[in-house]
């Protein structure tokens, strides 16, 4: 009860978002995932190319992840009070960047294919 | 216990959360199933509220035939933390609003009535419709009253901008209306007027928070020089934990909000508008252009009329007389309670009712199936005081007045953060609800 546990932590987020929206997410999540490894599996390596692009994507994705937290709350920059404040904003660009990152590789195996990036 | 185990058992090791969670991952996610005891006791809780809607779905899982009755005879359920957030314009009535039986578990009883009488000897408690329903346990949940009629010349339909008089405890309608009183204050100015009652109260820091957000709100909108806060508060200081009080002190000081110690609100005229306050001087009054009021607050009439409360302590609040550590009543065993009733040293708060919860299932579960039950309330309770829009100070404290922070040397109790905002804003509700619905 009053522990924390995998299954609190998921009871949190299914009131938060809803079942339905944070299941469709964490499914979504899960398919980029499975679709990157899908392509690296496929391509039997990294294409530095595609890389470079999703790379460079990275700060987009970081932004909208920390844009989006500004605007779904009533805050912004000037209420960041602490050392933690910042490792928090650090961490919703990170896995804004990250994410974003993973999706722009993925998608321009996808739509390109191996082939393209001789 | 090693420091280990408690760094992975307590409920303050922040490590426990990634511990648990790819805990929980490597051996799939039924760890957490508890065998059901089987027993026909008859159950009864009196109030579904945040207490009463949590321990019915927890007896609801952990036992197997009991016939559980919860009695309330509101229909709507309250989401009371986000009172504040409503009543600073930042949520609408809605957003507090659900309907009672959407949280209980099936395959129990709801009535949509209070208790009329209630007769702890015989067991038995008679509803405002005249059924009679027999007891084997009896958890009492019902929360608290409003006294509104104990502030001379004022009701609850003075309530808005008309009037400059904000009383957001009463209602999530109300609290919206008190934001319009609020909004228009600190548009065009004026004396505000802060404080809390004498009585326990439910939330301490409700009223600290209500006056910093309309001093944040002042200040964004340009108008702050044109507003005066004053917080009145009952005792010789401004929160009940030493180290919060002054915390709380130094921001006002920092804000220039004017406080005052042992200002009790007596009453308010409408016409001259100016409030009456009871002071170790005598009683003195003050105009006012706006006015937060925060009633003096009791046990429900048949909980005070029951037998239940304690004698000595309290007297004429009507607070039940459990064990502090174990919840239960002193006088009659079979009967338990849960959050704002509980006549107990601290916290009327949804954070306490939550630690209020696993202690109650234990010892009830435990009796049922022959055993002594173990777990203990410390006192445990916290408070999102929120000290303006965008940010918050986590406090958390005991019976013993330590602080307890749940995330010790990542976030600090006593520094106003962006994450404890985000906590309060977005993370409390979902939590509350898993909650009531027994997951957390």
């Amino acid at each position: 009860m009053e522990e924390f546990s995998f299954m609190t932590i998921l009871a949190v987020f299914e009131e938060m978002f809803g079942r339905g929206l944070f299941w469709t997410m964490v499914g979504a999540a899960a398919l980029i995932t499975l679709a990157w490894l899908y392509v690296l599996i496929r391509d039997r390596s990294m294409s530095m190319r595609k890389f470079l692009l999703a790379q460079l994507s990275m700060p987009i994705g970081g932004i909208a992840a920390v844009w989006f937290v500004m605007i779904m709350t009533n805050s912004g920059f000037a209420d960041i009070g602490g050392p933690i404040d910042w490792l928090v904003l650090l961490g919703v660009f990170a896995a804004g960047a990250v994410g974003f990152a993973i999706l722009v590789y993925v998608v321009q195996s996808l739509l390109r294919g191996k082939a393209a990036d001789a | 216990m090693t420091d280990f185990e408690k760094l992975t058992t307590n409920r303050r090791g922040f490590m426990s959360i990634a511990a648990a969670g790819s805990a929980a991952l490597a051996v799939g996610a039924g760890t957490r199933a508890t065998a059901q005891q089987r027993t026909n006791a008859r159950i009864l809780i009196l109030g579904a509220g945040a207490g009463g809607a949590a321990i019915a779905n927890r007896l609801a899982s952990r036992l197997d035939g009991a016939q559980i009755t919860v009695l309330d005879g509101r229909a709507q359920h309250w989401y009371q933390p986000g009172f504040t957030l409503i009543a600073s314009g930042l949520r609408n009535a809605n957003y507090a609003i659900s309907s009672t039986e959407q949280w209980l578990p099936r395959g129990i009883t709801f009535i949509n009535e209070y208790a009329a009488e209630l007769d702890p000897e015989s067991n038995r408690v008679t509803t405002t419709g005249g059924q009679r329903i027999e007891y084997d346990y009896l958890i009492v949940s019902t929360g608290l009253t409003l006294d509104w009629d104990a502030i001379e010349g004022f009701d609850l339909s003075m309530v808005g901008p008309q009037n400059g008089i904000s009383a957001h405890y009463a209602s999530p309608e109300l609290a919206e209306t008190s934001w319009r009183a609020l909004d228009k204050f600190t548009d065009e100015g004026g004396v505000g007027m802060f404080g809390r009652p004498a009585t326990e109260m439910k939330c301490a820091g409700a009223p600290v928070k209500i006056c910093f957000l309309g001093e944040d709100i002042a200040t964004t909108k340009g108008n702050r020089s044109k507003c005066e806060f004053i917080y009145n508060a009952q005792a010789q200081n401004l929160f009940g934990v030493p180290v919060i009080h002054h915390r709380v002190r130094q921001i006002m000081d920092e804000r220039d909000i004017t406080y005052r110690y042992q200002y009790v609100l007596k009453g308010i005229d409408l016409g001259a508008k100016t409030a009456t306050y009871t002071t170790p001087d005598g009683e003195v009054t003050d105009k006012w252009d706006f006015i937060n009021i925060v009633p003096p607050q009791r046990a429900p009439q048949v909980i005070r009329d029951s037998g239940l409360a304690w004698e000595d302590r309290w007297v004429g609040q009507g607070w039940i007389e459990v064990d502090m550590q174990t919840l239960r009543h002193a006088r009659y065993p079979n009967v338990f309670g849960i959050g704002d009733i509980n006549g107990v040293p601290k916290g009327k708060t949804a954070a306490s009712v939550k630690f209020h919860i696993p202690v109650v299932e234990d010892h009830l579960v435990a009796e049922i199936a022959g055993r002594e039950g173990t777990r203990i309330y410390d006192g445990y309770t916290s408070c999102p005081l929120i000290t303006r829009i965008g940010r918050a100070m986590l406090v958390e404290f005991d019976y013993q007045d330590n602080l307890t922070p749940s995330f010790p040397g990542v976030i600090a109790p006593l520094e106003e953060l962006w994450i404890s905002w985000l906590m309060k804003e977005v993370a409390l509700k979902a939590t509350y609800n898993a909650m009531l619905r027994g997951r957390a």
